[in-house]
């Protein structure tokens, strides 16, 4: 059965149908990609999806429960994390910091504990430091461990993203071009990281420009342009698709321009 | 030297009042990035509701309890009816809408209380104590205690407790706050009760020094915003230092030069930090990333 089934989702922004009846399914332990030219609706989907946006249309279903508009921290709970094209980072703590935030929710425990340091409180918080470590190491960040989050390079927060989204234990895990601003042994890196994730058996929904990788390590491929689902299906399938080739390479005198953003 | 010892405990004891007010501000703000002009109001409401249900025959313990009690649910009413169903508006809309319901409770509480100013017996008598040669009121004791047992309350709560980093980090990134799982709504409640409480304890504390009224709330919110201001915005340690400072500033210009610039220190303080020093002395330096 699928892990994630998104049924016909659709967005309006004042008349601009962003994301219109788009509708596909991820399995536990797959890697789906969704690409498409600039403006396409990847973004919107993935903030639909994550209920940062409250679609118009269509449903969103995790491990068969309806979690169309669920607050986003409740979605943390029920198994569905994420990282974004933009970064959101607590900028202002340290790169160790970030990822053990990503355990806030197994280190709760009594008021009473923490505020008298019990051994219980000083367990989960060193479990907590322990598992945060062990997933910078994962993402190659454990030597910036000490470092203020926002001093940083660009590619260095996409992973330190990632370990924070990894440490919640998500059942499905959105990336937002995770490979963005890296080098290349930086995107193999990720690369990497992401095949393996998906071995653990999380569902792994991802946008990307780097075509190379995504047709590298995706199962599945979901392609839109206009806000439409235009095609669907594996790598190989999706790259002879005529009309994915006329989205990205336009068709006659059009240049490719916007393939590559 | 009498006169100097003197005026440090009056400042002592009114700074401990500004340091409360300034803890107010620093919580509000640290999770919402909201000056919450309403902080007054709380430390008003706090002296008048015990006022008025000690003479109702409440003992005076019980009655303070319900005054922070009840002042916390003002202020958990003040975030779900005013700031809650506004947010994702400016931060400048927020603080206007503070204003706004600081106004509001003014304006109530004249109608339900009445336009007198009020005081309770002190706690433990109103015999000075000689102290280094000077006199301090007991109850002046029990605002400098109050105020440090609460800073080292709140320094606890915010590096110790799971709940208290919940709400540090809900002030540094909202969004990336939800998608760790913090419920940033329930963050924010919680910030708005404890700061009325904290305020209503201001208030509780200090009625029977200072005397309450229904207005008292204005000049306190302006003196603990200067507080708060002068420490850093945000700071806990910041909040203490700048509220005593100011206190110790002001009994010190009263003393030795006139009264009458007493009222004015504060607001010099305010303009002088903005100007030269934004940051106040204990908060970062803000540098946005783009």
């Amino acid at each position: 059965m699928s892990l994630l089934q998104v049924q016909g989702l659709g967005i309006s922004f004042g008349g601009i149908r962003a994301v219109h009846d788009v509708s596909f399914n991820v399995k536990a332990g797959e890697i789906v990609s969704v690409i498409g030219p600039n403006g396409a609706g990847k973004t919107t989907l993935f903030n639909m999806i994550s209920s940062i946006y409250r679609p118009d249309s269509g449903t969103v279903h995790l491990e068969g429960k309806d979690i169309t508009a669920t607050e986003p921290h409740r979605l943390a709970r029920l198994g569905m994390s994420r990282t974004f094209q933009n970064l959101q980072i607590f900028q202002e703590m340290t790169v160790l910091e970030n990822a053990i935030a990503g355990y806030h929710m197994q280190e709760s425990g009594p008021l009473w504990q923490d505020l008298f340091a019990l051994p219980g409180s000083r367990r989960r918080a060193a479990k907590a430091r322990e598992g945060a470590y062990e997933l910078l190491a994962r993402v190659g960040l454990k030597n910036a461990a000490e470092q203020e989050a926002g001093n940083l390079s660009y590619g260095a927060l996409k992973r330190l993203e990632i370990a924070r989204a990894l440490a919640t234990e998500p059942k499905v895990l959105l990336l937002d071009e995770p490979a963005a601003g890296c080098n290349a042994v930086e995107t193999e890196e990720i690369d990497e990281l992401i095949a393996e994730t998906a071995k653990t058996g999380i569902a792994i929904l991802l946008v990307e420009h780097d075509m190379k990788m995504v047709m590298r390590i995706s199962n599945h491929i979901v392609v839109l342009d206009h806000g439409e689902k235009i095609a669907e299906g594996d790598p190989a399938t999706v790259s002879q698709n005529p009309d994915v080739i006329a989205a990205y390479l336009g068709t006659g005198e059009e240049e490719a321009s916007h393939a590559d953003g | 030297m009498d006169g100097l010892m003197q005026f440090i405990f009056s400042g002592l004891t009114v700074g401990a009042v500004y340091a409360l007010v300034a803890l107010g501000f620093t919580i509000i703000y640290n999770a919402s990035d909201v000056v919450n002009f309403s902080q007054g109001e709380f430390v008003m409401l706090g002296g008048m509701i015990t006022v008025f249900t000690f003479e109702a025959g409440l003992p005076l313990p019980l009655a303070a309890v319900v005054a922070i009690a009840v002042t916390a649910g003002v202020g958990v009413a003040l975030n779900k009816l005013a700031i809650e169903p506004a947010r994702g508006a400016p931060v400048v809309s927020l603080i206007i809408i503070t204003i706004g319901a600081s106004i509001l409770i003014r304006g109530a509480s004249q109608l339900i209380f009445d336009k007198q100013l009020h005081r309770f017996p002190a706690f433990s008598g109103d015999e000075p104590l000689q102290v280094l040669g000077a006199t301090i009121l007991p109850q002046s004791l029990w605002v400098i205690g109050g105020a440090l047992l609460v800073f080292v309350a709140l320094w606890l709560f915010f590096t110790k407790t799971l709940t208290g980093k919940a709400v540090l980090a809900t002030a540094n990134n909202r969004l990336a706050a939800q998608l760790v799982g913090i419920n940033t709504n329930y963050v924010m409640t919680l910030s708005f009760a404890l700061s009325a409480a904290i305020g209503a304890l201001a208030g509780v504390l200090v009625t029977p020094i200072t005397l309450v009224g229904y207005d008292v709330g204005v000049g306190l919110a302006l003196k603990g915003f200067a507080a708060a201001m002068l420490g850093g915005m945000g700071n806990p340690k910041g909040a203490l230092v700048g509220g005593l400072l100011l206190g110790l500033c002001e009994a010190l210009t009263a003393g030795f030069l006139s009264s009458q610039y007493k009222e004015a220190v504060a607001f010099v303080i305010i303009l002088a930090v903005l100007f030269v020093m934004p940051q106040g002395l204990f908060g970062r330096k803000s540098t946005e990333r783009v």
